[in-house]
Protein backbone atom coordinates (compact mmCIF):
# COMPACT_ATOMS: atom_id res chain seq x y z
CA UNK A 1 0.00 0.00 0.00
CA UNK A 2 1.24 3.49 -0.72
CA UNK A 3 0.16 6.88 0.51
CA UNK A 4 -1.31 9.30 -1.97
CA UNK A 5 1.28 11.81 -3.20
CA UNK A 6 3.99 9.41 -2.06
CA UNK A 7 6.19 7.63 -4.52
CA UNK A 8 5.63 3.94 -5.05
CA UNK A 9 8.66 1.64 -4.90
CA UNK A 10 9.05 -0.34 -8.09
CA UNK A 11 11.47 -3.09 -9.04
CA UNK A 12 11.67 -3.94 -12.72
CA UNK A 13 13.81 -6.38 -14.65
CA UNK A 14 14.33 -4.95 -18.13
CA UNK A 15 16.48 -6.52 -20.84
CA UNK A 16 18.20 -8.64 -18.18
CA UNK A 17 19.02 -5.76 -15.84
CA UNK A 18 17.42 -4.87 -12.51
CA UNK A 19 16.09 -1.39 -11.84
CA UNK A 20 15.00 0.01 -8.45
CA UNK A 21 12.79 3.05 -8.83
CA UNK A 22 10.36 5.21 -6.92
CA UNK A 23 7.54 6.36 -9.17
CA UNK A 24 4.12 8.01 -8.80
CA UNK A 25 1.37 5.37 -8.68
CA UNK A 26 -0.23 6.79 -11.84
CA UNK A 27 2.89 6.36 -14.00
CA UNK A 28 2.40 4.26 -17.14
CA UNK A 29 5.01 1.68 -18.04
CA UNK A 30 5.92 3.55 -21.23
CA UNK A 31 6.62 6.71 -19.22
CA UNK A 32 8.79 4.80 -16.76
CA UNK A 33 10.75 3.25 -19.63
CA UNK A 34 11.22 6.48 -21.55
CA UNK A 35 11.42 9.20 -18.90
CA UNK A 36 12.53 7.53 -15.69
CA UNK A 37 14.96 5.01 -17.19
CA UNK A 38 15.83 6.68 -20.49
CA UNK A 39 14.98 3.73 -22.75
CA UNK A 40 13.44 5.91 -25.45
CA UNK A 41 13.28 3.17 -28.08
CA UNK A 42 9.71 2.43 -26.95
CA UNK A 43 7.37 4.94 -28.59
CA UNK A 44 3.97 6.19 -27.49
CA UNK A 45 1.65 7.25 -30.27
CA UNK A 46 -2.09 6.50 -29.81
CA UNK A 47 -1.97 6.29 -25.97
CA UNK A 48 -5.09 4.11 -25.87
CA UNK A 49 -3.71 0.63 -26.56
CA UNK A 50 -4.79 0.42 -30.18
CA UNK A 51 -1.79 1.17 -32.40
CA UNK A 52 0.94 -1.16 -31.11
CA UNK A 53 3.77 1.39 -31.16
CA UNK A 54 4.37 1.07 -27.40
CA UNK A 55 4.57 -2.75 -27.53
CA UNK A 56 6.99 -4.33 -25.09
CA UNK A 57 7.26 -7.97 -24.14
CA UNK A 58 6.44 -9.09 -20.61
CA UNK A 59 7.69 -12.63 -20.08
CA UNK A 60 7.78 -12.91 -23.86
CA UNK A 61 4.18 -11.78 -24.44
CA UNK A 62 3.23 -8.50 -26.15
CA UNK A 63 1.52 -5.87 -24.05
CA UNK A 64 0.64 -2.21 -24.59
CA UNK A 65 2.89 -0.24 -22.24
CA UNK A 66 0.81 2.95 -22.66
CA UNK A 67 -2.17 1.46 -20.81
CA UNK A 68 -0.14 -0.52 -18.28
CA UNK A 69 0.30 0.95 -14.81
CA UNK A 70 3.99 0.49 -14.09
CA UNK A 71 3.36 -0.46 -10.45
CA UNK A 72 1.23 -3.43 -11.52
CA UNK A 73 4.19 -5.06 -13.27
CA UNK A 74 5.55 -7.59 -10.83
CA UNK A 75 8.12 -10.33 -10.94
CA UNK A 76 8.36 -10.22 -14.73
CA UNK A 77 11.04 -9.93 -17.39
CA UNK A 78 10.44 -6.96 -19.70
CA UNK A 79 12.00 -6.86 -23.15
CA UNK A 80 12.20 -3.55 -25.00
CA UNK A 81 13.68 -2.84 -28.41
CA UNK A 82 16.97 -1.97 -26.70
CA UNK A 83 17.17 -5.57 -25.48
CA UNK A 84 17.27 -7.13 -28.94
CA UNK A 85 20.86 -6.24 -29.86
CA UNK A 86 22.17 -6.11 -26.32
CA UNK A 87 24.64 -8.91 -26.91
CA UNK A 88 26.03 -7.46 -30.14
CA UNK A 89 24.52 -8.07 -33.54
CA UNK A 90 21.03 -6.92 -34.51
CA UNK A 91 18.17 -9.38 -34.22
CA UNK A 92 17.36 -11.05 -37.58
CA UNK A 93 14.04 -9.16 -37.61
CA UNK A 94 15.90 -5.85 -37.25
CA UNK A 95 18.31 -6.80 -40.05
CA UNK A 96 15.38 -7.71 -42.25
CA UNK A 97 13.51 -4.46 -41.59
CA UNK A 98 16.65 -2.55 -42.65
CA UNK A 99 17.29 -4.68 -45.72
CA UNK A 100 13.68 -4.66 -46.92
CA UNK A 101 12.63 -1.07 -46.24
CA UNK A 102 10.36 -2.13 -43.39
CA UNK A 103 10.02 1.38 -42.00
CA UNK A 104 9.73 4.98 -43.05
CA UNK A 105 9.26 7.49 -40.19
CA UNK A 106 10.11 4.86 -37.56
CA UNK A 107 7.43 5.71 -34.98
CA UNK A 108 5.85 2.26 -35.21
CA UNK A 109 9.05 0.32 -35.86
CA UNK A 110 10.02 -0.67 -32.30
CA UNK A 111 6.55 -2.14 -31.83
CA UNK A 112 6.58 -3.84 -35.23
CA UNK A 113 9.97 -5.44 -34.57
CA UNK A 114 9.03 -6.63 -31.07
CA UNK A 115 5.74 -8.03 -32.37
CA UNK A 116 7.61 -9.91 -35.11
CA UNK A 117 10.22 -11.17 -32.62
CA UNK A 118 7.43 -12.40 -30.33
CA UNK A 119 5.81 -14.19 -33.27
CA UNK A 120 9.05 -15.94 -34.25
CA UNK A 121 9.68 -16.92 -30.61
CA UNK A 122 6.24 -18.57 -30.51
CA UNK A 123 6.26 -19.92 -34.04
CA UNK A 124 9.61 -19.97 -35.89
CA UNK A 125 7.99 -20.84 -39.23
CA UNK A 126 4.79 -18.79 -39.59
CA UNK A 127 2.97 -18.66 -42.91
CA UNK A 128 2.32 -15.27 -44.51
CA UNK A 129 -1.29 -15.43 -43.31
CA UNK A 130 -0.15 -16.18 -39.77
CA UNK A 131 2.25 -13.23 -40.00
CA UNK A 132 -0.55 -10.91 -41.14
CA UNK A 133 -2.89 -12.12 -38.40
CA UNK A 134 -0.21 -11.65 -35.75
CA UNK A 135 0.95 -8.22 -36.98
CA UNK A 136 -2.63 -6.97 -37.49
CA UNK A 137 -2.52 -4.92 -34.29
CA UNK A 138 0.55 -2.89 -35.23
CA UNK A 139 -0.44 0.15 -37.25
CA UNK A 140 1.86 2.00 -39.66
CA UNK A 141 0.65 5.47 -40.70
CA UNK A 142 3.27 5.65 -43.46
CA UNK A 143 1.32 2.70 -44.92
CA UNK A 144 4.37 0.57 -45.38
CA UNK A 145 2.55 -2.69 -44.73
CA UNK A 146 3.83 -4.56 -47.79
CA UNK A 147 7.42 -3.91 -46.78
CA UNK A 148 6.69 -4.73 -43.14
CA UNK A 149 5.18 -8.11 -44.04
CA UNK A 150 8.00 -8.74 -46.51
CA UNK A 151 10.52 -7.91 -43.79
CA UNK A 152 8.98 -10.50 -41.46
CA UNK A 153 8.66 -13.10 -44.24
CA UNK A 154 12.33 -12.65 -45.09
CA UNK A 155 13.36 -12.68 -41.44
CA UNK A 156 11.67 -16.08 -41.17
CA UNK A 157 13.56 -17.27 -44.26
CA UNK A 158 16.88 -15.94 -42.93
CA UNK A 159 16.48 -17.58 -39.52
CA UNK A 160 15.53 -20.88 -41.14
CA UNK A 161 18.59 -20.65 -43.33
CA UNK A 162 20.67 -19.76 -40.30
CA UNK A 163 19.38 -22.75 -38.35
CA UNK A 164 20.01 -25.12 -41.22
CA UNK A 165 22.68 -23.86 -43.61
CA UNK A 166 22.12 -26.85 -45.90
CA UNK A 167 18.41 -26.16 -46.36
CA UNK B 1 -3.98 10.84 -15.10
CA UNK B 2 -5.22 11.89 -11.66
CA UNK B 3 -3.44 10.88 -8.48
CA UNK B 4 -4.45 7.71 -6.66
CA UNK B 5 -3.22 5.13 -4.21
CA UNK B 6 -2.50 1.59 -5.38
CA UNK B 7 -3.02 -1.47 -3.19
CA UNK B 8 -1.61 -4.92 -3.90
CA UNK B 9 -3.65 -7.54 -2.02
CA UNK B 10 -2.40 -11.13 -2.17
CA UNK B 11 -5.66 -12.92 -1.37
CA UNK B 12 -9.35 -12.62 -2.17
CA UNK B 13 -10.14 -11.94 1.49
CA UNK B 14 -7.64 -9.07 1.59
CA UNK B 15 -9.15 -7.68 -1.62
CA UNK B 16 -12.69 -7.82 -0.25
CA UNK B 17 -11.64 -6.05 2.95
CA UNK B 18 -10.11 -3.23 0.88
CA UNK B 19 -13.21 -3.05 -1.33
CA UNK B 20 -15.43 -2.90 1.74
CA UNK B 21 -13.31 -0.17 3.31
CA UNK B 22 -13.11 2.08 0.24
CA UNK B 23 -16.46 1.37 -1.44
CA UNK B 24 -17.13 3.65 -4.39
CA UNK B 25 -13.78 5.39 -3.92
CA UNK B 26 -12.02 2.24 -5.18
CA UNK B 27 -11.74 0.57 -8.56
CA UNK B 28 -10.30 -2.87 -9.14
CA UNK B 29 -7.66 -3.16 -11.84
CA UNK B 30 -7.30 -6.51 -13.62
CA UNK B 31 -5.81 -6.23 -17.13
CA UNK B 32 -6.35 -2.47 -17.09
CA UNK B 33 -7.28 -2.17 -20.77
CA UNK B 34 -10.65 -0.57 -20.00
CA UNK B 35 -9.93 1.15 -16.69
CA UNK B 36 -6.76 2.86 -17.91
CA UNK B 37 -8.55 4.43 -20.86
CA UNK B 38 -11.46 5.53 -18.66
CA UNK B 39 -9.03 7.14 -16.24
CA UNK B 40 -7.02 8.77 -19.03
CA UNK B 41 -10.24 10.40 -20.21
CA UNK B 42 -11.20 11.34 -16.60
CA UNK B 43 -14.38 9.26 -16.90
CA UNK B 44 -13.40 7.48 -13.69
CA UNK B 45 -11.35 9.12 -10.95
CA UNK B 46 -10.94 6.50 -8.20
CA UNK B 47 -8.92 7.52 -5.15
CA UNK B 48 -7.90 3.91 -4.63
CA UNK B 49 -6.91 1.28 -7.13
CA UNK B 50 -6.86 -2.31 -5.99
CA UNK B 51 -4.52 -4.39 -8.13
CA UNK B 52 -5.82 -7.95 -8.61
CA UNK B 53 -2.76 -9.27 -10.39
CA UNK B 54 -1.13 -10.74 -7.27
CA UNK B 55 -4.33 -12.26 -5.87
CA UNK B 56 -4.18 -16.03 -5.65
CA UNK B 57 -7.10 -18.23 -6.70
CA UNK B 58 -8.59 -16.30 -9.62
CA UNK B 59 -6.53 -17.85 -12.45
CA UNK B 60 -8.10 -21.28 -12.98
CA UNK B 61 -9.75 -22.94 -15.95
CA UNK B 62 -11.41 -26.13 -14.69
CA UNK B 63 -14.10 -28.47 -15.84
CA UNK B 64 -16.44 -30.89 -14.14
CA UNK B 65 -18.99 -33.17 -15.76
CA UNK B 66 -21.56 -30.38 -16.01
CA UNK B 67 -19.71 -27.12 -16.27
CA UNK B 68 -16.54 -25.18 -17.00
CA UNK B 69 -15.31 -22.71 -14.42
CA UNK B 70 -13.05 -19.80 -15.35
CA UNK B 71 -11.39 -17.61 -12.72
CA UNK B 72 -12.00 -13.88 -13.07
CA UNK B 73 -8.33 -13.10 -13.72
CA UNK B 74 -7.92 -15.52 -16.66
CA UNK B 75 -6.78 -13.55 -19.68
CA UNK B 76 -8.62 -13.50 -23.01
CA UNK B 77 -5.61 -15.05 -24.72
CA UNK B 78 -5.55 -17.93 -22.23
CA UNK B 79 -9.22 -18.71 -22.92
CA UNK B 80 -8.63 -18.59 -26.67
CA UNK B 81 -5.66 -20.98 -26.43
CA UNK B 82 -6.99 -23.31 -23.72
CA UNK B 83 -7.35 -26.89 -24.97
CA UNK B 84 -10.03 -27.48 -22.36
CA UNK B 85 -12.13 -24.54 -23.62
CA UNK B 86 -11.50 -25.41 -27.28
CA UNK B 87 -12.77 -28.94 -26.63
CA UNK B 88 -15.64 -28.28 -24.24
CA UNK B 89 -16.92 -24.82 -25.22
CA UNK B 90 -15.48 -24.18 -28.69
CA UNK B 91 -17.61 -21.08 -29.33
CA UNK B 92 -16.04 -19.44 -26.29
CA UNK B 93 -12.50 -19.93 -27.62
CA UNK B 94 -13.49 -18.65 -31.06
CA UNK B 95 -15.29 -15.65 -29.55
CA UNK B 96 -12.37 -14.59 -27.38
CA UNK B 97 -10.10 -14.97 -30.38
CA UNK B 98 -12.04 -12.16 -32.08
CA UNK B 99 -11.43 -9.58 -29.36
CA UNK B 100 -9.21 -6.64 -30.41
CA UNK B 101 -5.57 -7.66 -30.91
CA UNK B 102 -3.29 -10.32 -29.42
CA UNK B 103 -1.66 -7.58 -27.36
CA UNK B 104 -4.96 -6.60 -25.75
CA UNK B 105 -5.94 -10.25 -25.30
CA UNK B 106 -2.66 -10.78 -23.42
CA UNK B 107 -3.82 -8.14 -20.93
CA UNK B 108 -7.64 -8.13 -20.66
CA UNK B 109 -9.29 -10.63 -18.29
CA UNK B 110 -12.68 -12.36 -18.41
CA UNK B 111 -13.81 -10.77 -15.13
CA UNK B 112 -12.57 -7.31 -15.99
CA UNK B 113 -14.18 -7.41 -19.42
CA UNK B 114 -17.57 -8.43 -18.02
CA UNK B 115 -17.46 -5.84 -15.22
CA UNK B 116 -16.78 -3.23 -17.92
CA UNK B 117 -20.24 -4.08 -19.35
CA UNK B 118 -19.66 -2.70 -22.82
CA UNK B 119 -22.38 -4.30 -24.99
CA UNK B 120 -20.18 -4.07 -28.09
CA UNK B 121 -17.59 -6.45 -26.67
CA UNK B 122 -17.44 -9.94 -28.15
CA UNK B 123 -17.70 -12.23 -25.10
CA UNK B 124 -21.00 -11.00 -23.57
CA UNK B 125 -23.31 -12.17 -26.37
CA UNK B 126 -21.65 -15.59 -26.42
CA UNK B 127 -21.76 -15.95 -22.63
CA UNK B 128 -25.42 -14.90 -22.71
CA UNK B 129 -26.14 -17.59 -25.32
CA UNK B 130 -24.23 -20.09 -23.17
CA UNK B 131 -26.41 -19.30 -20.10
CA UNK B 132 -23.27 -18.48 -18.13
CA UNK B 133 -23.48 -17.67 -14.45
CA UNK B 134 -21.37 -15.11 -12.64
CA UNK B 135 -20.00 -15.77 -9.18
CA UNK B 136 -19.75 -12.63 -7.08
CA UNK B 137 -18.02 -12.18 -3.72
CA UNK B 138 -18.09 -9.50 -1.06
CA UNK B 139 -16.98 -9.31 2.55
CA UNK B 140 -20.41 -10.51 3.63
CA UNK B 141 -20.56 -13.58 1.39
CA UNK B 142 -21.09 -14.89 -2.11
CA UNK B 143 -23.85 -15.02 -4.66
CA UNK B 144 -24.18 -16.41 -8.16
CA UNK B 145 -26.30 -14.68 -10.79
CA UNK B 146 -27.30 -15.32 -14.36
CA UNK B 147 -25.15 -13.31 -16.75
CA UNK B 148 -28.38 -11.69 -18.00
CA UNK B 149 -28.66 -10.06 -14.58
CA UNK B 150 -25.11 -8.68 -14.67
CA UNK B 151 -25.62 -6.15 -17.45
CA UNK B 152 -27.79 -3.13 -16.67
CA UNK B 153 -26.99 -0.51 -19.29
CA UNK B 154 -24.07 0.83 -21.31
CA UNK B 155 -21.01 0.35 -19.06
CA UNK B 156 -23.26 -0.40 -16.08
CA UNK B 157 -23.15 -3.68 -14.19
CA UNK B 158 -25.30 -4.79 -11.28
CA UNK B 159 -22.44 -5.23 -8.81
CA UNK B 160 -23.01 -3.49 -5.48
CA UNK B 161 -20.21 -1.48 -3.86
CA UNK B 162 -17.88 -3.96 -2.19
CA UNK B 163 -18.66 -6.76 -4.65
CA UNK B 164 -16.42 -8.30 -7.29
CA UNK B 165 -16.66 -11.00 -9.93
CA UNK B 166 -14.62 -14.05 -8.93
CA UNK B 167 -15.61 -16.70 -11.45
CA UNK B 168 -17.59 -17.37 -14.62
CA UNK B 169 -19.46 -20.69 -14.72
CA UNK B 170 -20.45 -22.11 -18.08
CA UNK B 171 -22.73 -25.12 -18.50
CA UNK B 172 -21.03 -27.77 -20.65
CA UNK B 173 -22.17 -27.98 -24.26
CA UNK B 174 -23.64 -31.27 -25.37
CA UNK B 175 -21.50 -33.04 -27.92
CA UNK B 176 -24.27 -32.77 -30.53
CA UNK B 177 -24.63 -29.03 -30.02
CA UNK B 178 -23.52 -26.78 -32.87
CA UNK B 179 -22.48 -23.19 -32.52
CA UNK B 180 -21.03 -20.17 -34.27
CA UNK B 181 -19.96 -16.63 -33.46
CA UNK B 182 -20.32 -14.10 -36.27
CA UNK B 183 -18.88 -10.61 -35.96
CA UNK B 184 -19.66 -7.93 -38.52
CA UNK B 185 -16.58 -5.77 -39.00
CA UNK B 186 -16.96 -3.20 -41.79
CA UNK B 187 -13.95 -1.18 -40.60
CA UNK B 188 -10.88 -2.95 -39.24
CA UNK B 189 -10.19 -6.47 -38.03
CA UNK B 190 -9.41 -5.32 -34.47
CA UNK B 191 -12.55 -3.21 -34.08
CA UNK B 192 -15.58 -3.70 -31.87
CA UNK B 193 -18.43 -5.39 -33.69
CA UNK B 194 -21.00 -3.36 -35.59
CA UNK B 195 -23.28 -6.31 -34.91
CA UNK B 196 -22.40 -9.70 -33.44
CA UNK B 197 -24.37 -12.93 -33.24
CA UNK B 198 -23.70 -15.92 -30.99
CA UNK B 199 -25.73 -18.97 -31.92
CA UNK B 200 -25.95 -22.29 -30.11
CA UNK B 201 -28.32 -24.95 -31.42
CA UNK B 202 -29.19 -28.60 -31.00
CA UNK B 203 -30.97 -30.41 -33.79
CA UNK B 204 -33.01 -33.57 -33.87
CA UNK B 205 -32.91 -34.64 -37.50
CA UNK B 206 -34.48 -31.63 -39.20
CA UNK B 207 -36.16 -30.26 -36.06
CA UNK B 208 -34.66 -27.49 -33.96
CA UNK B 209 -34.62 -29.05 -30.49
CA UNK B 210 -32.98 -26.14 -28.69
CA UNK B 211 -31.56 -22.82 -29.84
CA UNK B 212 -30.09 -19.84 -28.04
CA UNK B 213 -29.18 -16.62 -29.82
CA UNK B 214 -27.13 -13.83 -28.21
CA UNK B 215 -26.81 -10.46 -29.95
CA UNK B 216 -24.06 -7.94 -29.24
CA UNK B 217 -23.59 -4.25 -30.05
CA UNK B 218 -27.30 -3.74 -30.82
CA UNK B 219 -28.68 -2.60 -27.46
CA UNK B 220 -27.57 -1.12 -24.11
CA UNK B 221 -26.79 -4.66 -22.97
CA UNK B 222 -26.19 -7.94 -24.80
CA UNK B 223 -29.60 -9.47 -25.50
CA UNK B 224 -31.18 -12.84 -26.24
CA UNK B 225 -33.20 -12.96 -29.46
CA UNK B 226 -36.03 -14.69 -27.63
CA UNK B 227 -38.68 -14.22 -30.34
CA UNK B 228 -36.41 -15.83 -32.90
CA UNK B 229 -35.62 -18.66 -30.50
CA UNK B 230 -39.34 -19.39 -29.92
CA UNK B 231 -40.01 -19.14 -33.65
CA UNK B 232 -37.41 -21.85 -34.30
CA UNK B 233 -37.88 -24.25 -31.39
CA UNK B 234 -39.70 -27.44 -32.23
CA UNK B 235 -40.02 -26.59 -35.90
CA UNK B 236 -38.57 -28.15 -39.02
CA UNK B 237 -35.77 -26.15 -40.60
CA UNK B 238 -36.68 -24.35 -43.80
CA UNK B 239 -35.59 -21.20 -45.61
CA UNK B 240 -38.88 -19.58 -44.66
CA UNK B 241 -38.50 -20.42 -40.97
CA UNK B 242 -34.98 -19.02 -40.90
CA UNK B 243 -36.10 -15.82 -42.62
CA UNK B 244 -39.04 -15.41 -40.26
CA UNK B 245 -36.82 -15.94 -37.19
CA UNK B 246 -34.16 -13.56 -38.51
CA UNK B 247 -36.70 -10.82 -39.28
CA UNK B 248 -37.98 -10.98 -35.70
CA UNK B 249 -34.69 -9.69 -34.23
CA UNK B 250 -35.50 -6.23 -35.63
CA UNK B 251 -38.22 -5.97 -32.95
CA UNK B 252 -35.79 -6.76 -30.15
CA UNK B 253 -32.70 -4.70 -31.00
CA UNK B 254 -32.24 -1.08 -29.95
CA UNK B 255 -28.96 0.05 -31.49
CA UNK B 256 -27.24 3.44 -31.35
CA UNK B 257 -26.20 5.58 -34.30
CA UNK B 258 -22.43 5.81 -34.26
CA UNK B 259 -19.43 5.70 -36.57
CA UNK B 260 -19.91 1.96 -37.02
CA UNK B 261 -23.28 2.57 -38.65
CA UNK B 262 -26.70 4.14 -38.20
CA UNK B 263 -29.26 2.50 -35.95
CA UNK B 264 -31.31 1.53 -39.03
CA UNK B 265 -28.29 -0.04 -40.68
CA UNK B 266 -27.39 -2.01 -37.56
CA UNK B 267 -31.00 -3.23 -37.27
CA UNK B 268 -30.82 -4.49 -40.85
CA UNK B 269 -27.42 -6.07 -40.25
CA UNK B 270 -28.73 -7.81 -37.12
CA UNK B 271 -31.26 -9.54 -39.38
CA UNK B 272 -28.64 -10.37 -42.01
CA UNK B 273 -26.09 -11.77 -39.54
CA UNK B 274 -28.69 -13.73 -37.57
CA UNK B 275 -29.77 -15.29 -40.88
CA UNK B 276 -26.20 -16.14 -41.84
CA UNK B 277 -25.56 -17.69 -38.41
CA UNK B 278 -28.74 -19.76 -38.67
CA UNK B 279 -27.95 -20.90 -42.22
CA UNK B 280 -24.44 -21.88 -41.19
CA UNK B 281 -25.47 -23.82 -38.07
CA UNK B 282 -28.87 -25.22 -39.10
CA UNK B 283 -28.28 -25.84 -42.80
CA UNK B 284 -24.51 -26.21 -42.99
CA UNK B 285 -22.59 -29.50 -43.11
CA UNK B 286 -23.08 -31.41 -39.88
Amino acid sequence: MTKQDALHPLQLRINGENYQLNVPANRTLVDVLRHDIGLTGTKETCSVGVCGACTVLVDGEMIASCITLAVTVFNAEITTIEGLDKDGPLHPVQESFINNGGFQCGACTSGQVLAAKSLLDHNPTPSEIEIKEWMMGNLCRCTGYYQIIESVVKAVASTRHHDNPNA
Amino acid sequence: MHDFTVHHPQSLQETLILLDRFGDAAQLIAGGTALMNFMKQSLLLPEHIINLQRVQGLQHIQSTKDEVRIGAMVKHREIEKSNLIQNEVPILASTYRRVATIRIRNMATIGGGLAHADPAQDPPSTLVALNARIRIASISGERTISIMDLFQNYYENSLMPGEMITEVIIPSMHSDTKSTYLKFLPRTADDYATVSVSLIATLNENIVRDVRIGLGAVAPTPIRATIAEETLKGHAISDELIQQASNSVAQQVDPLDDFRGSADYKRDMAIVFTKRALQQVLQGPS
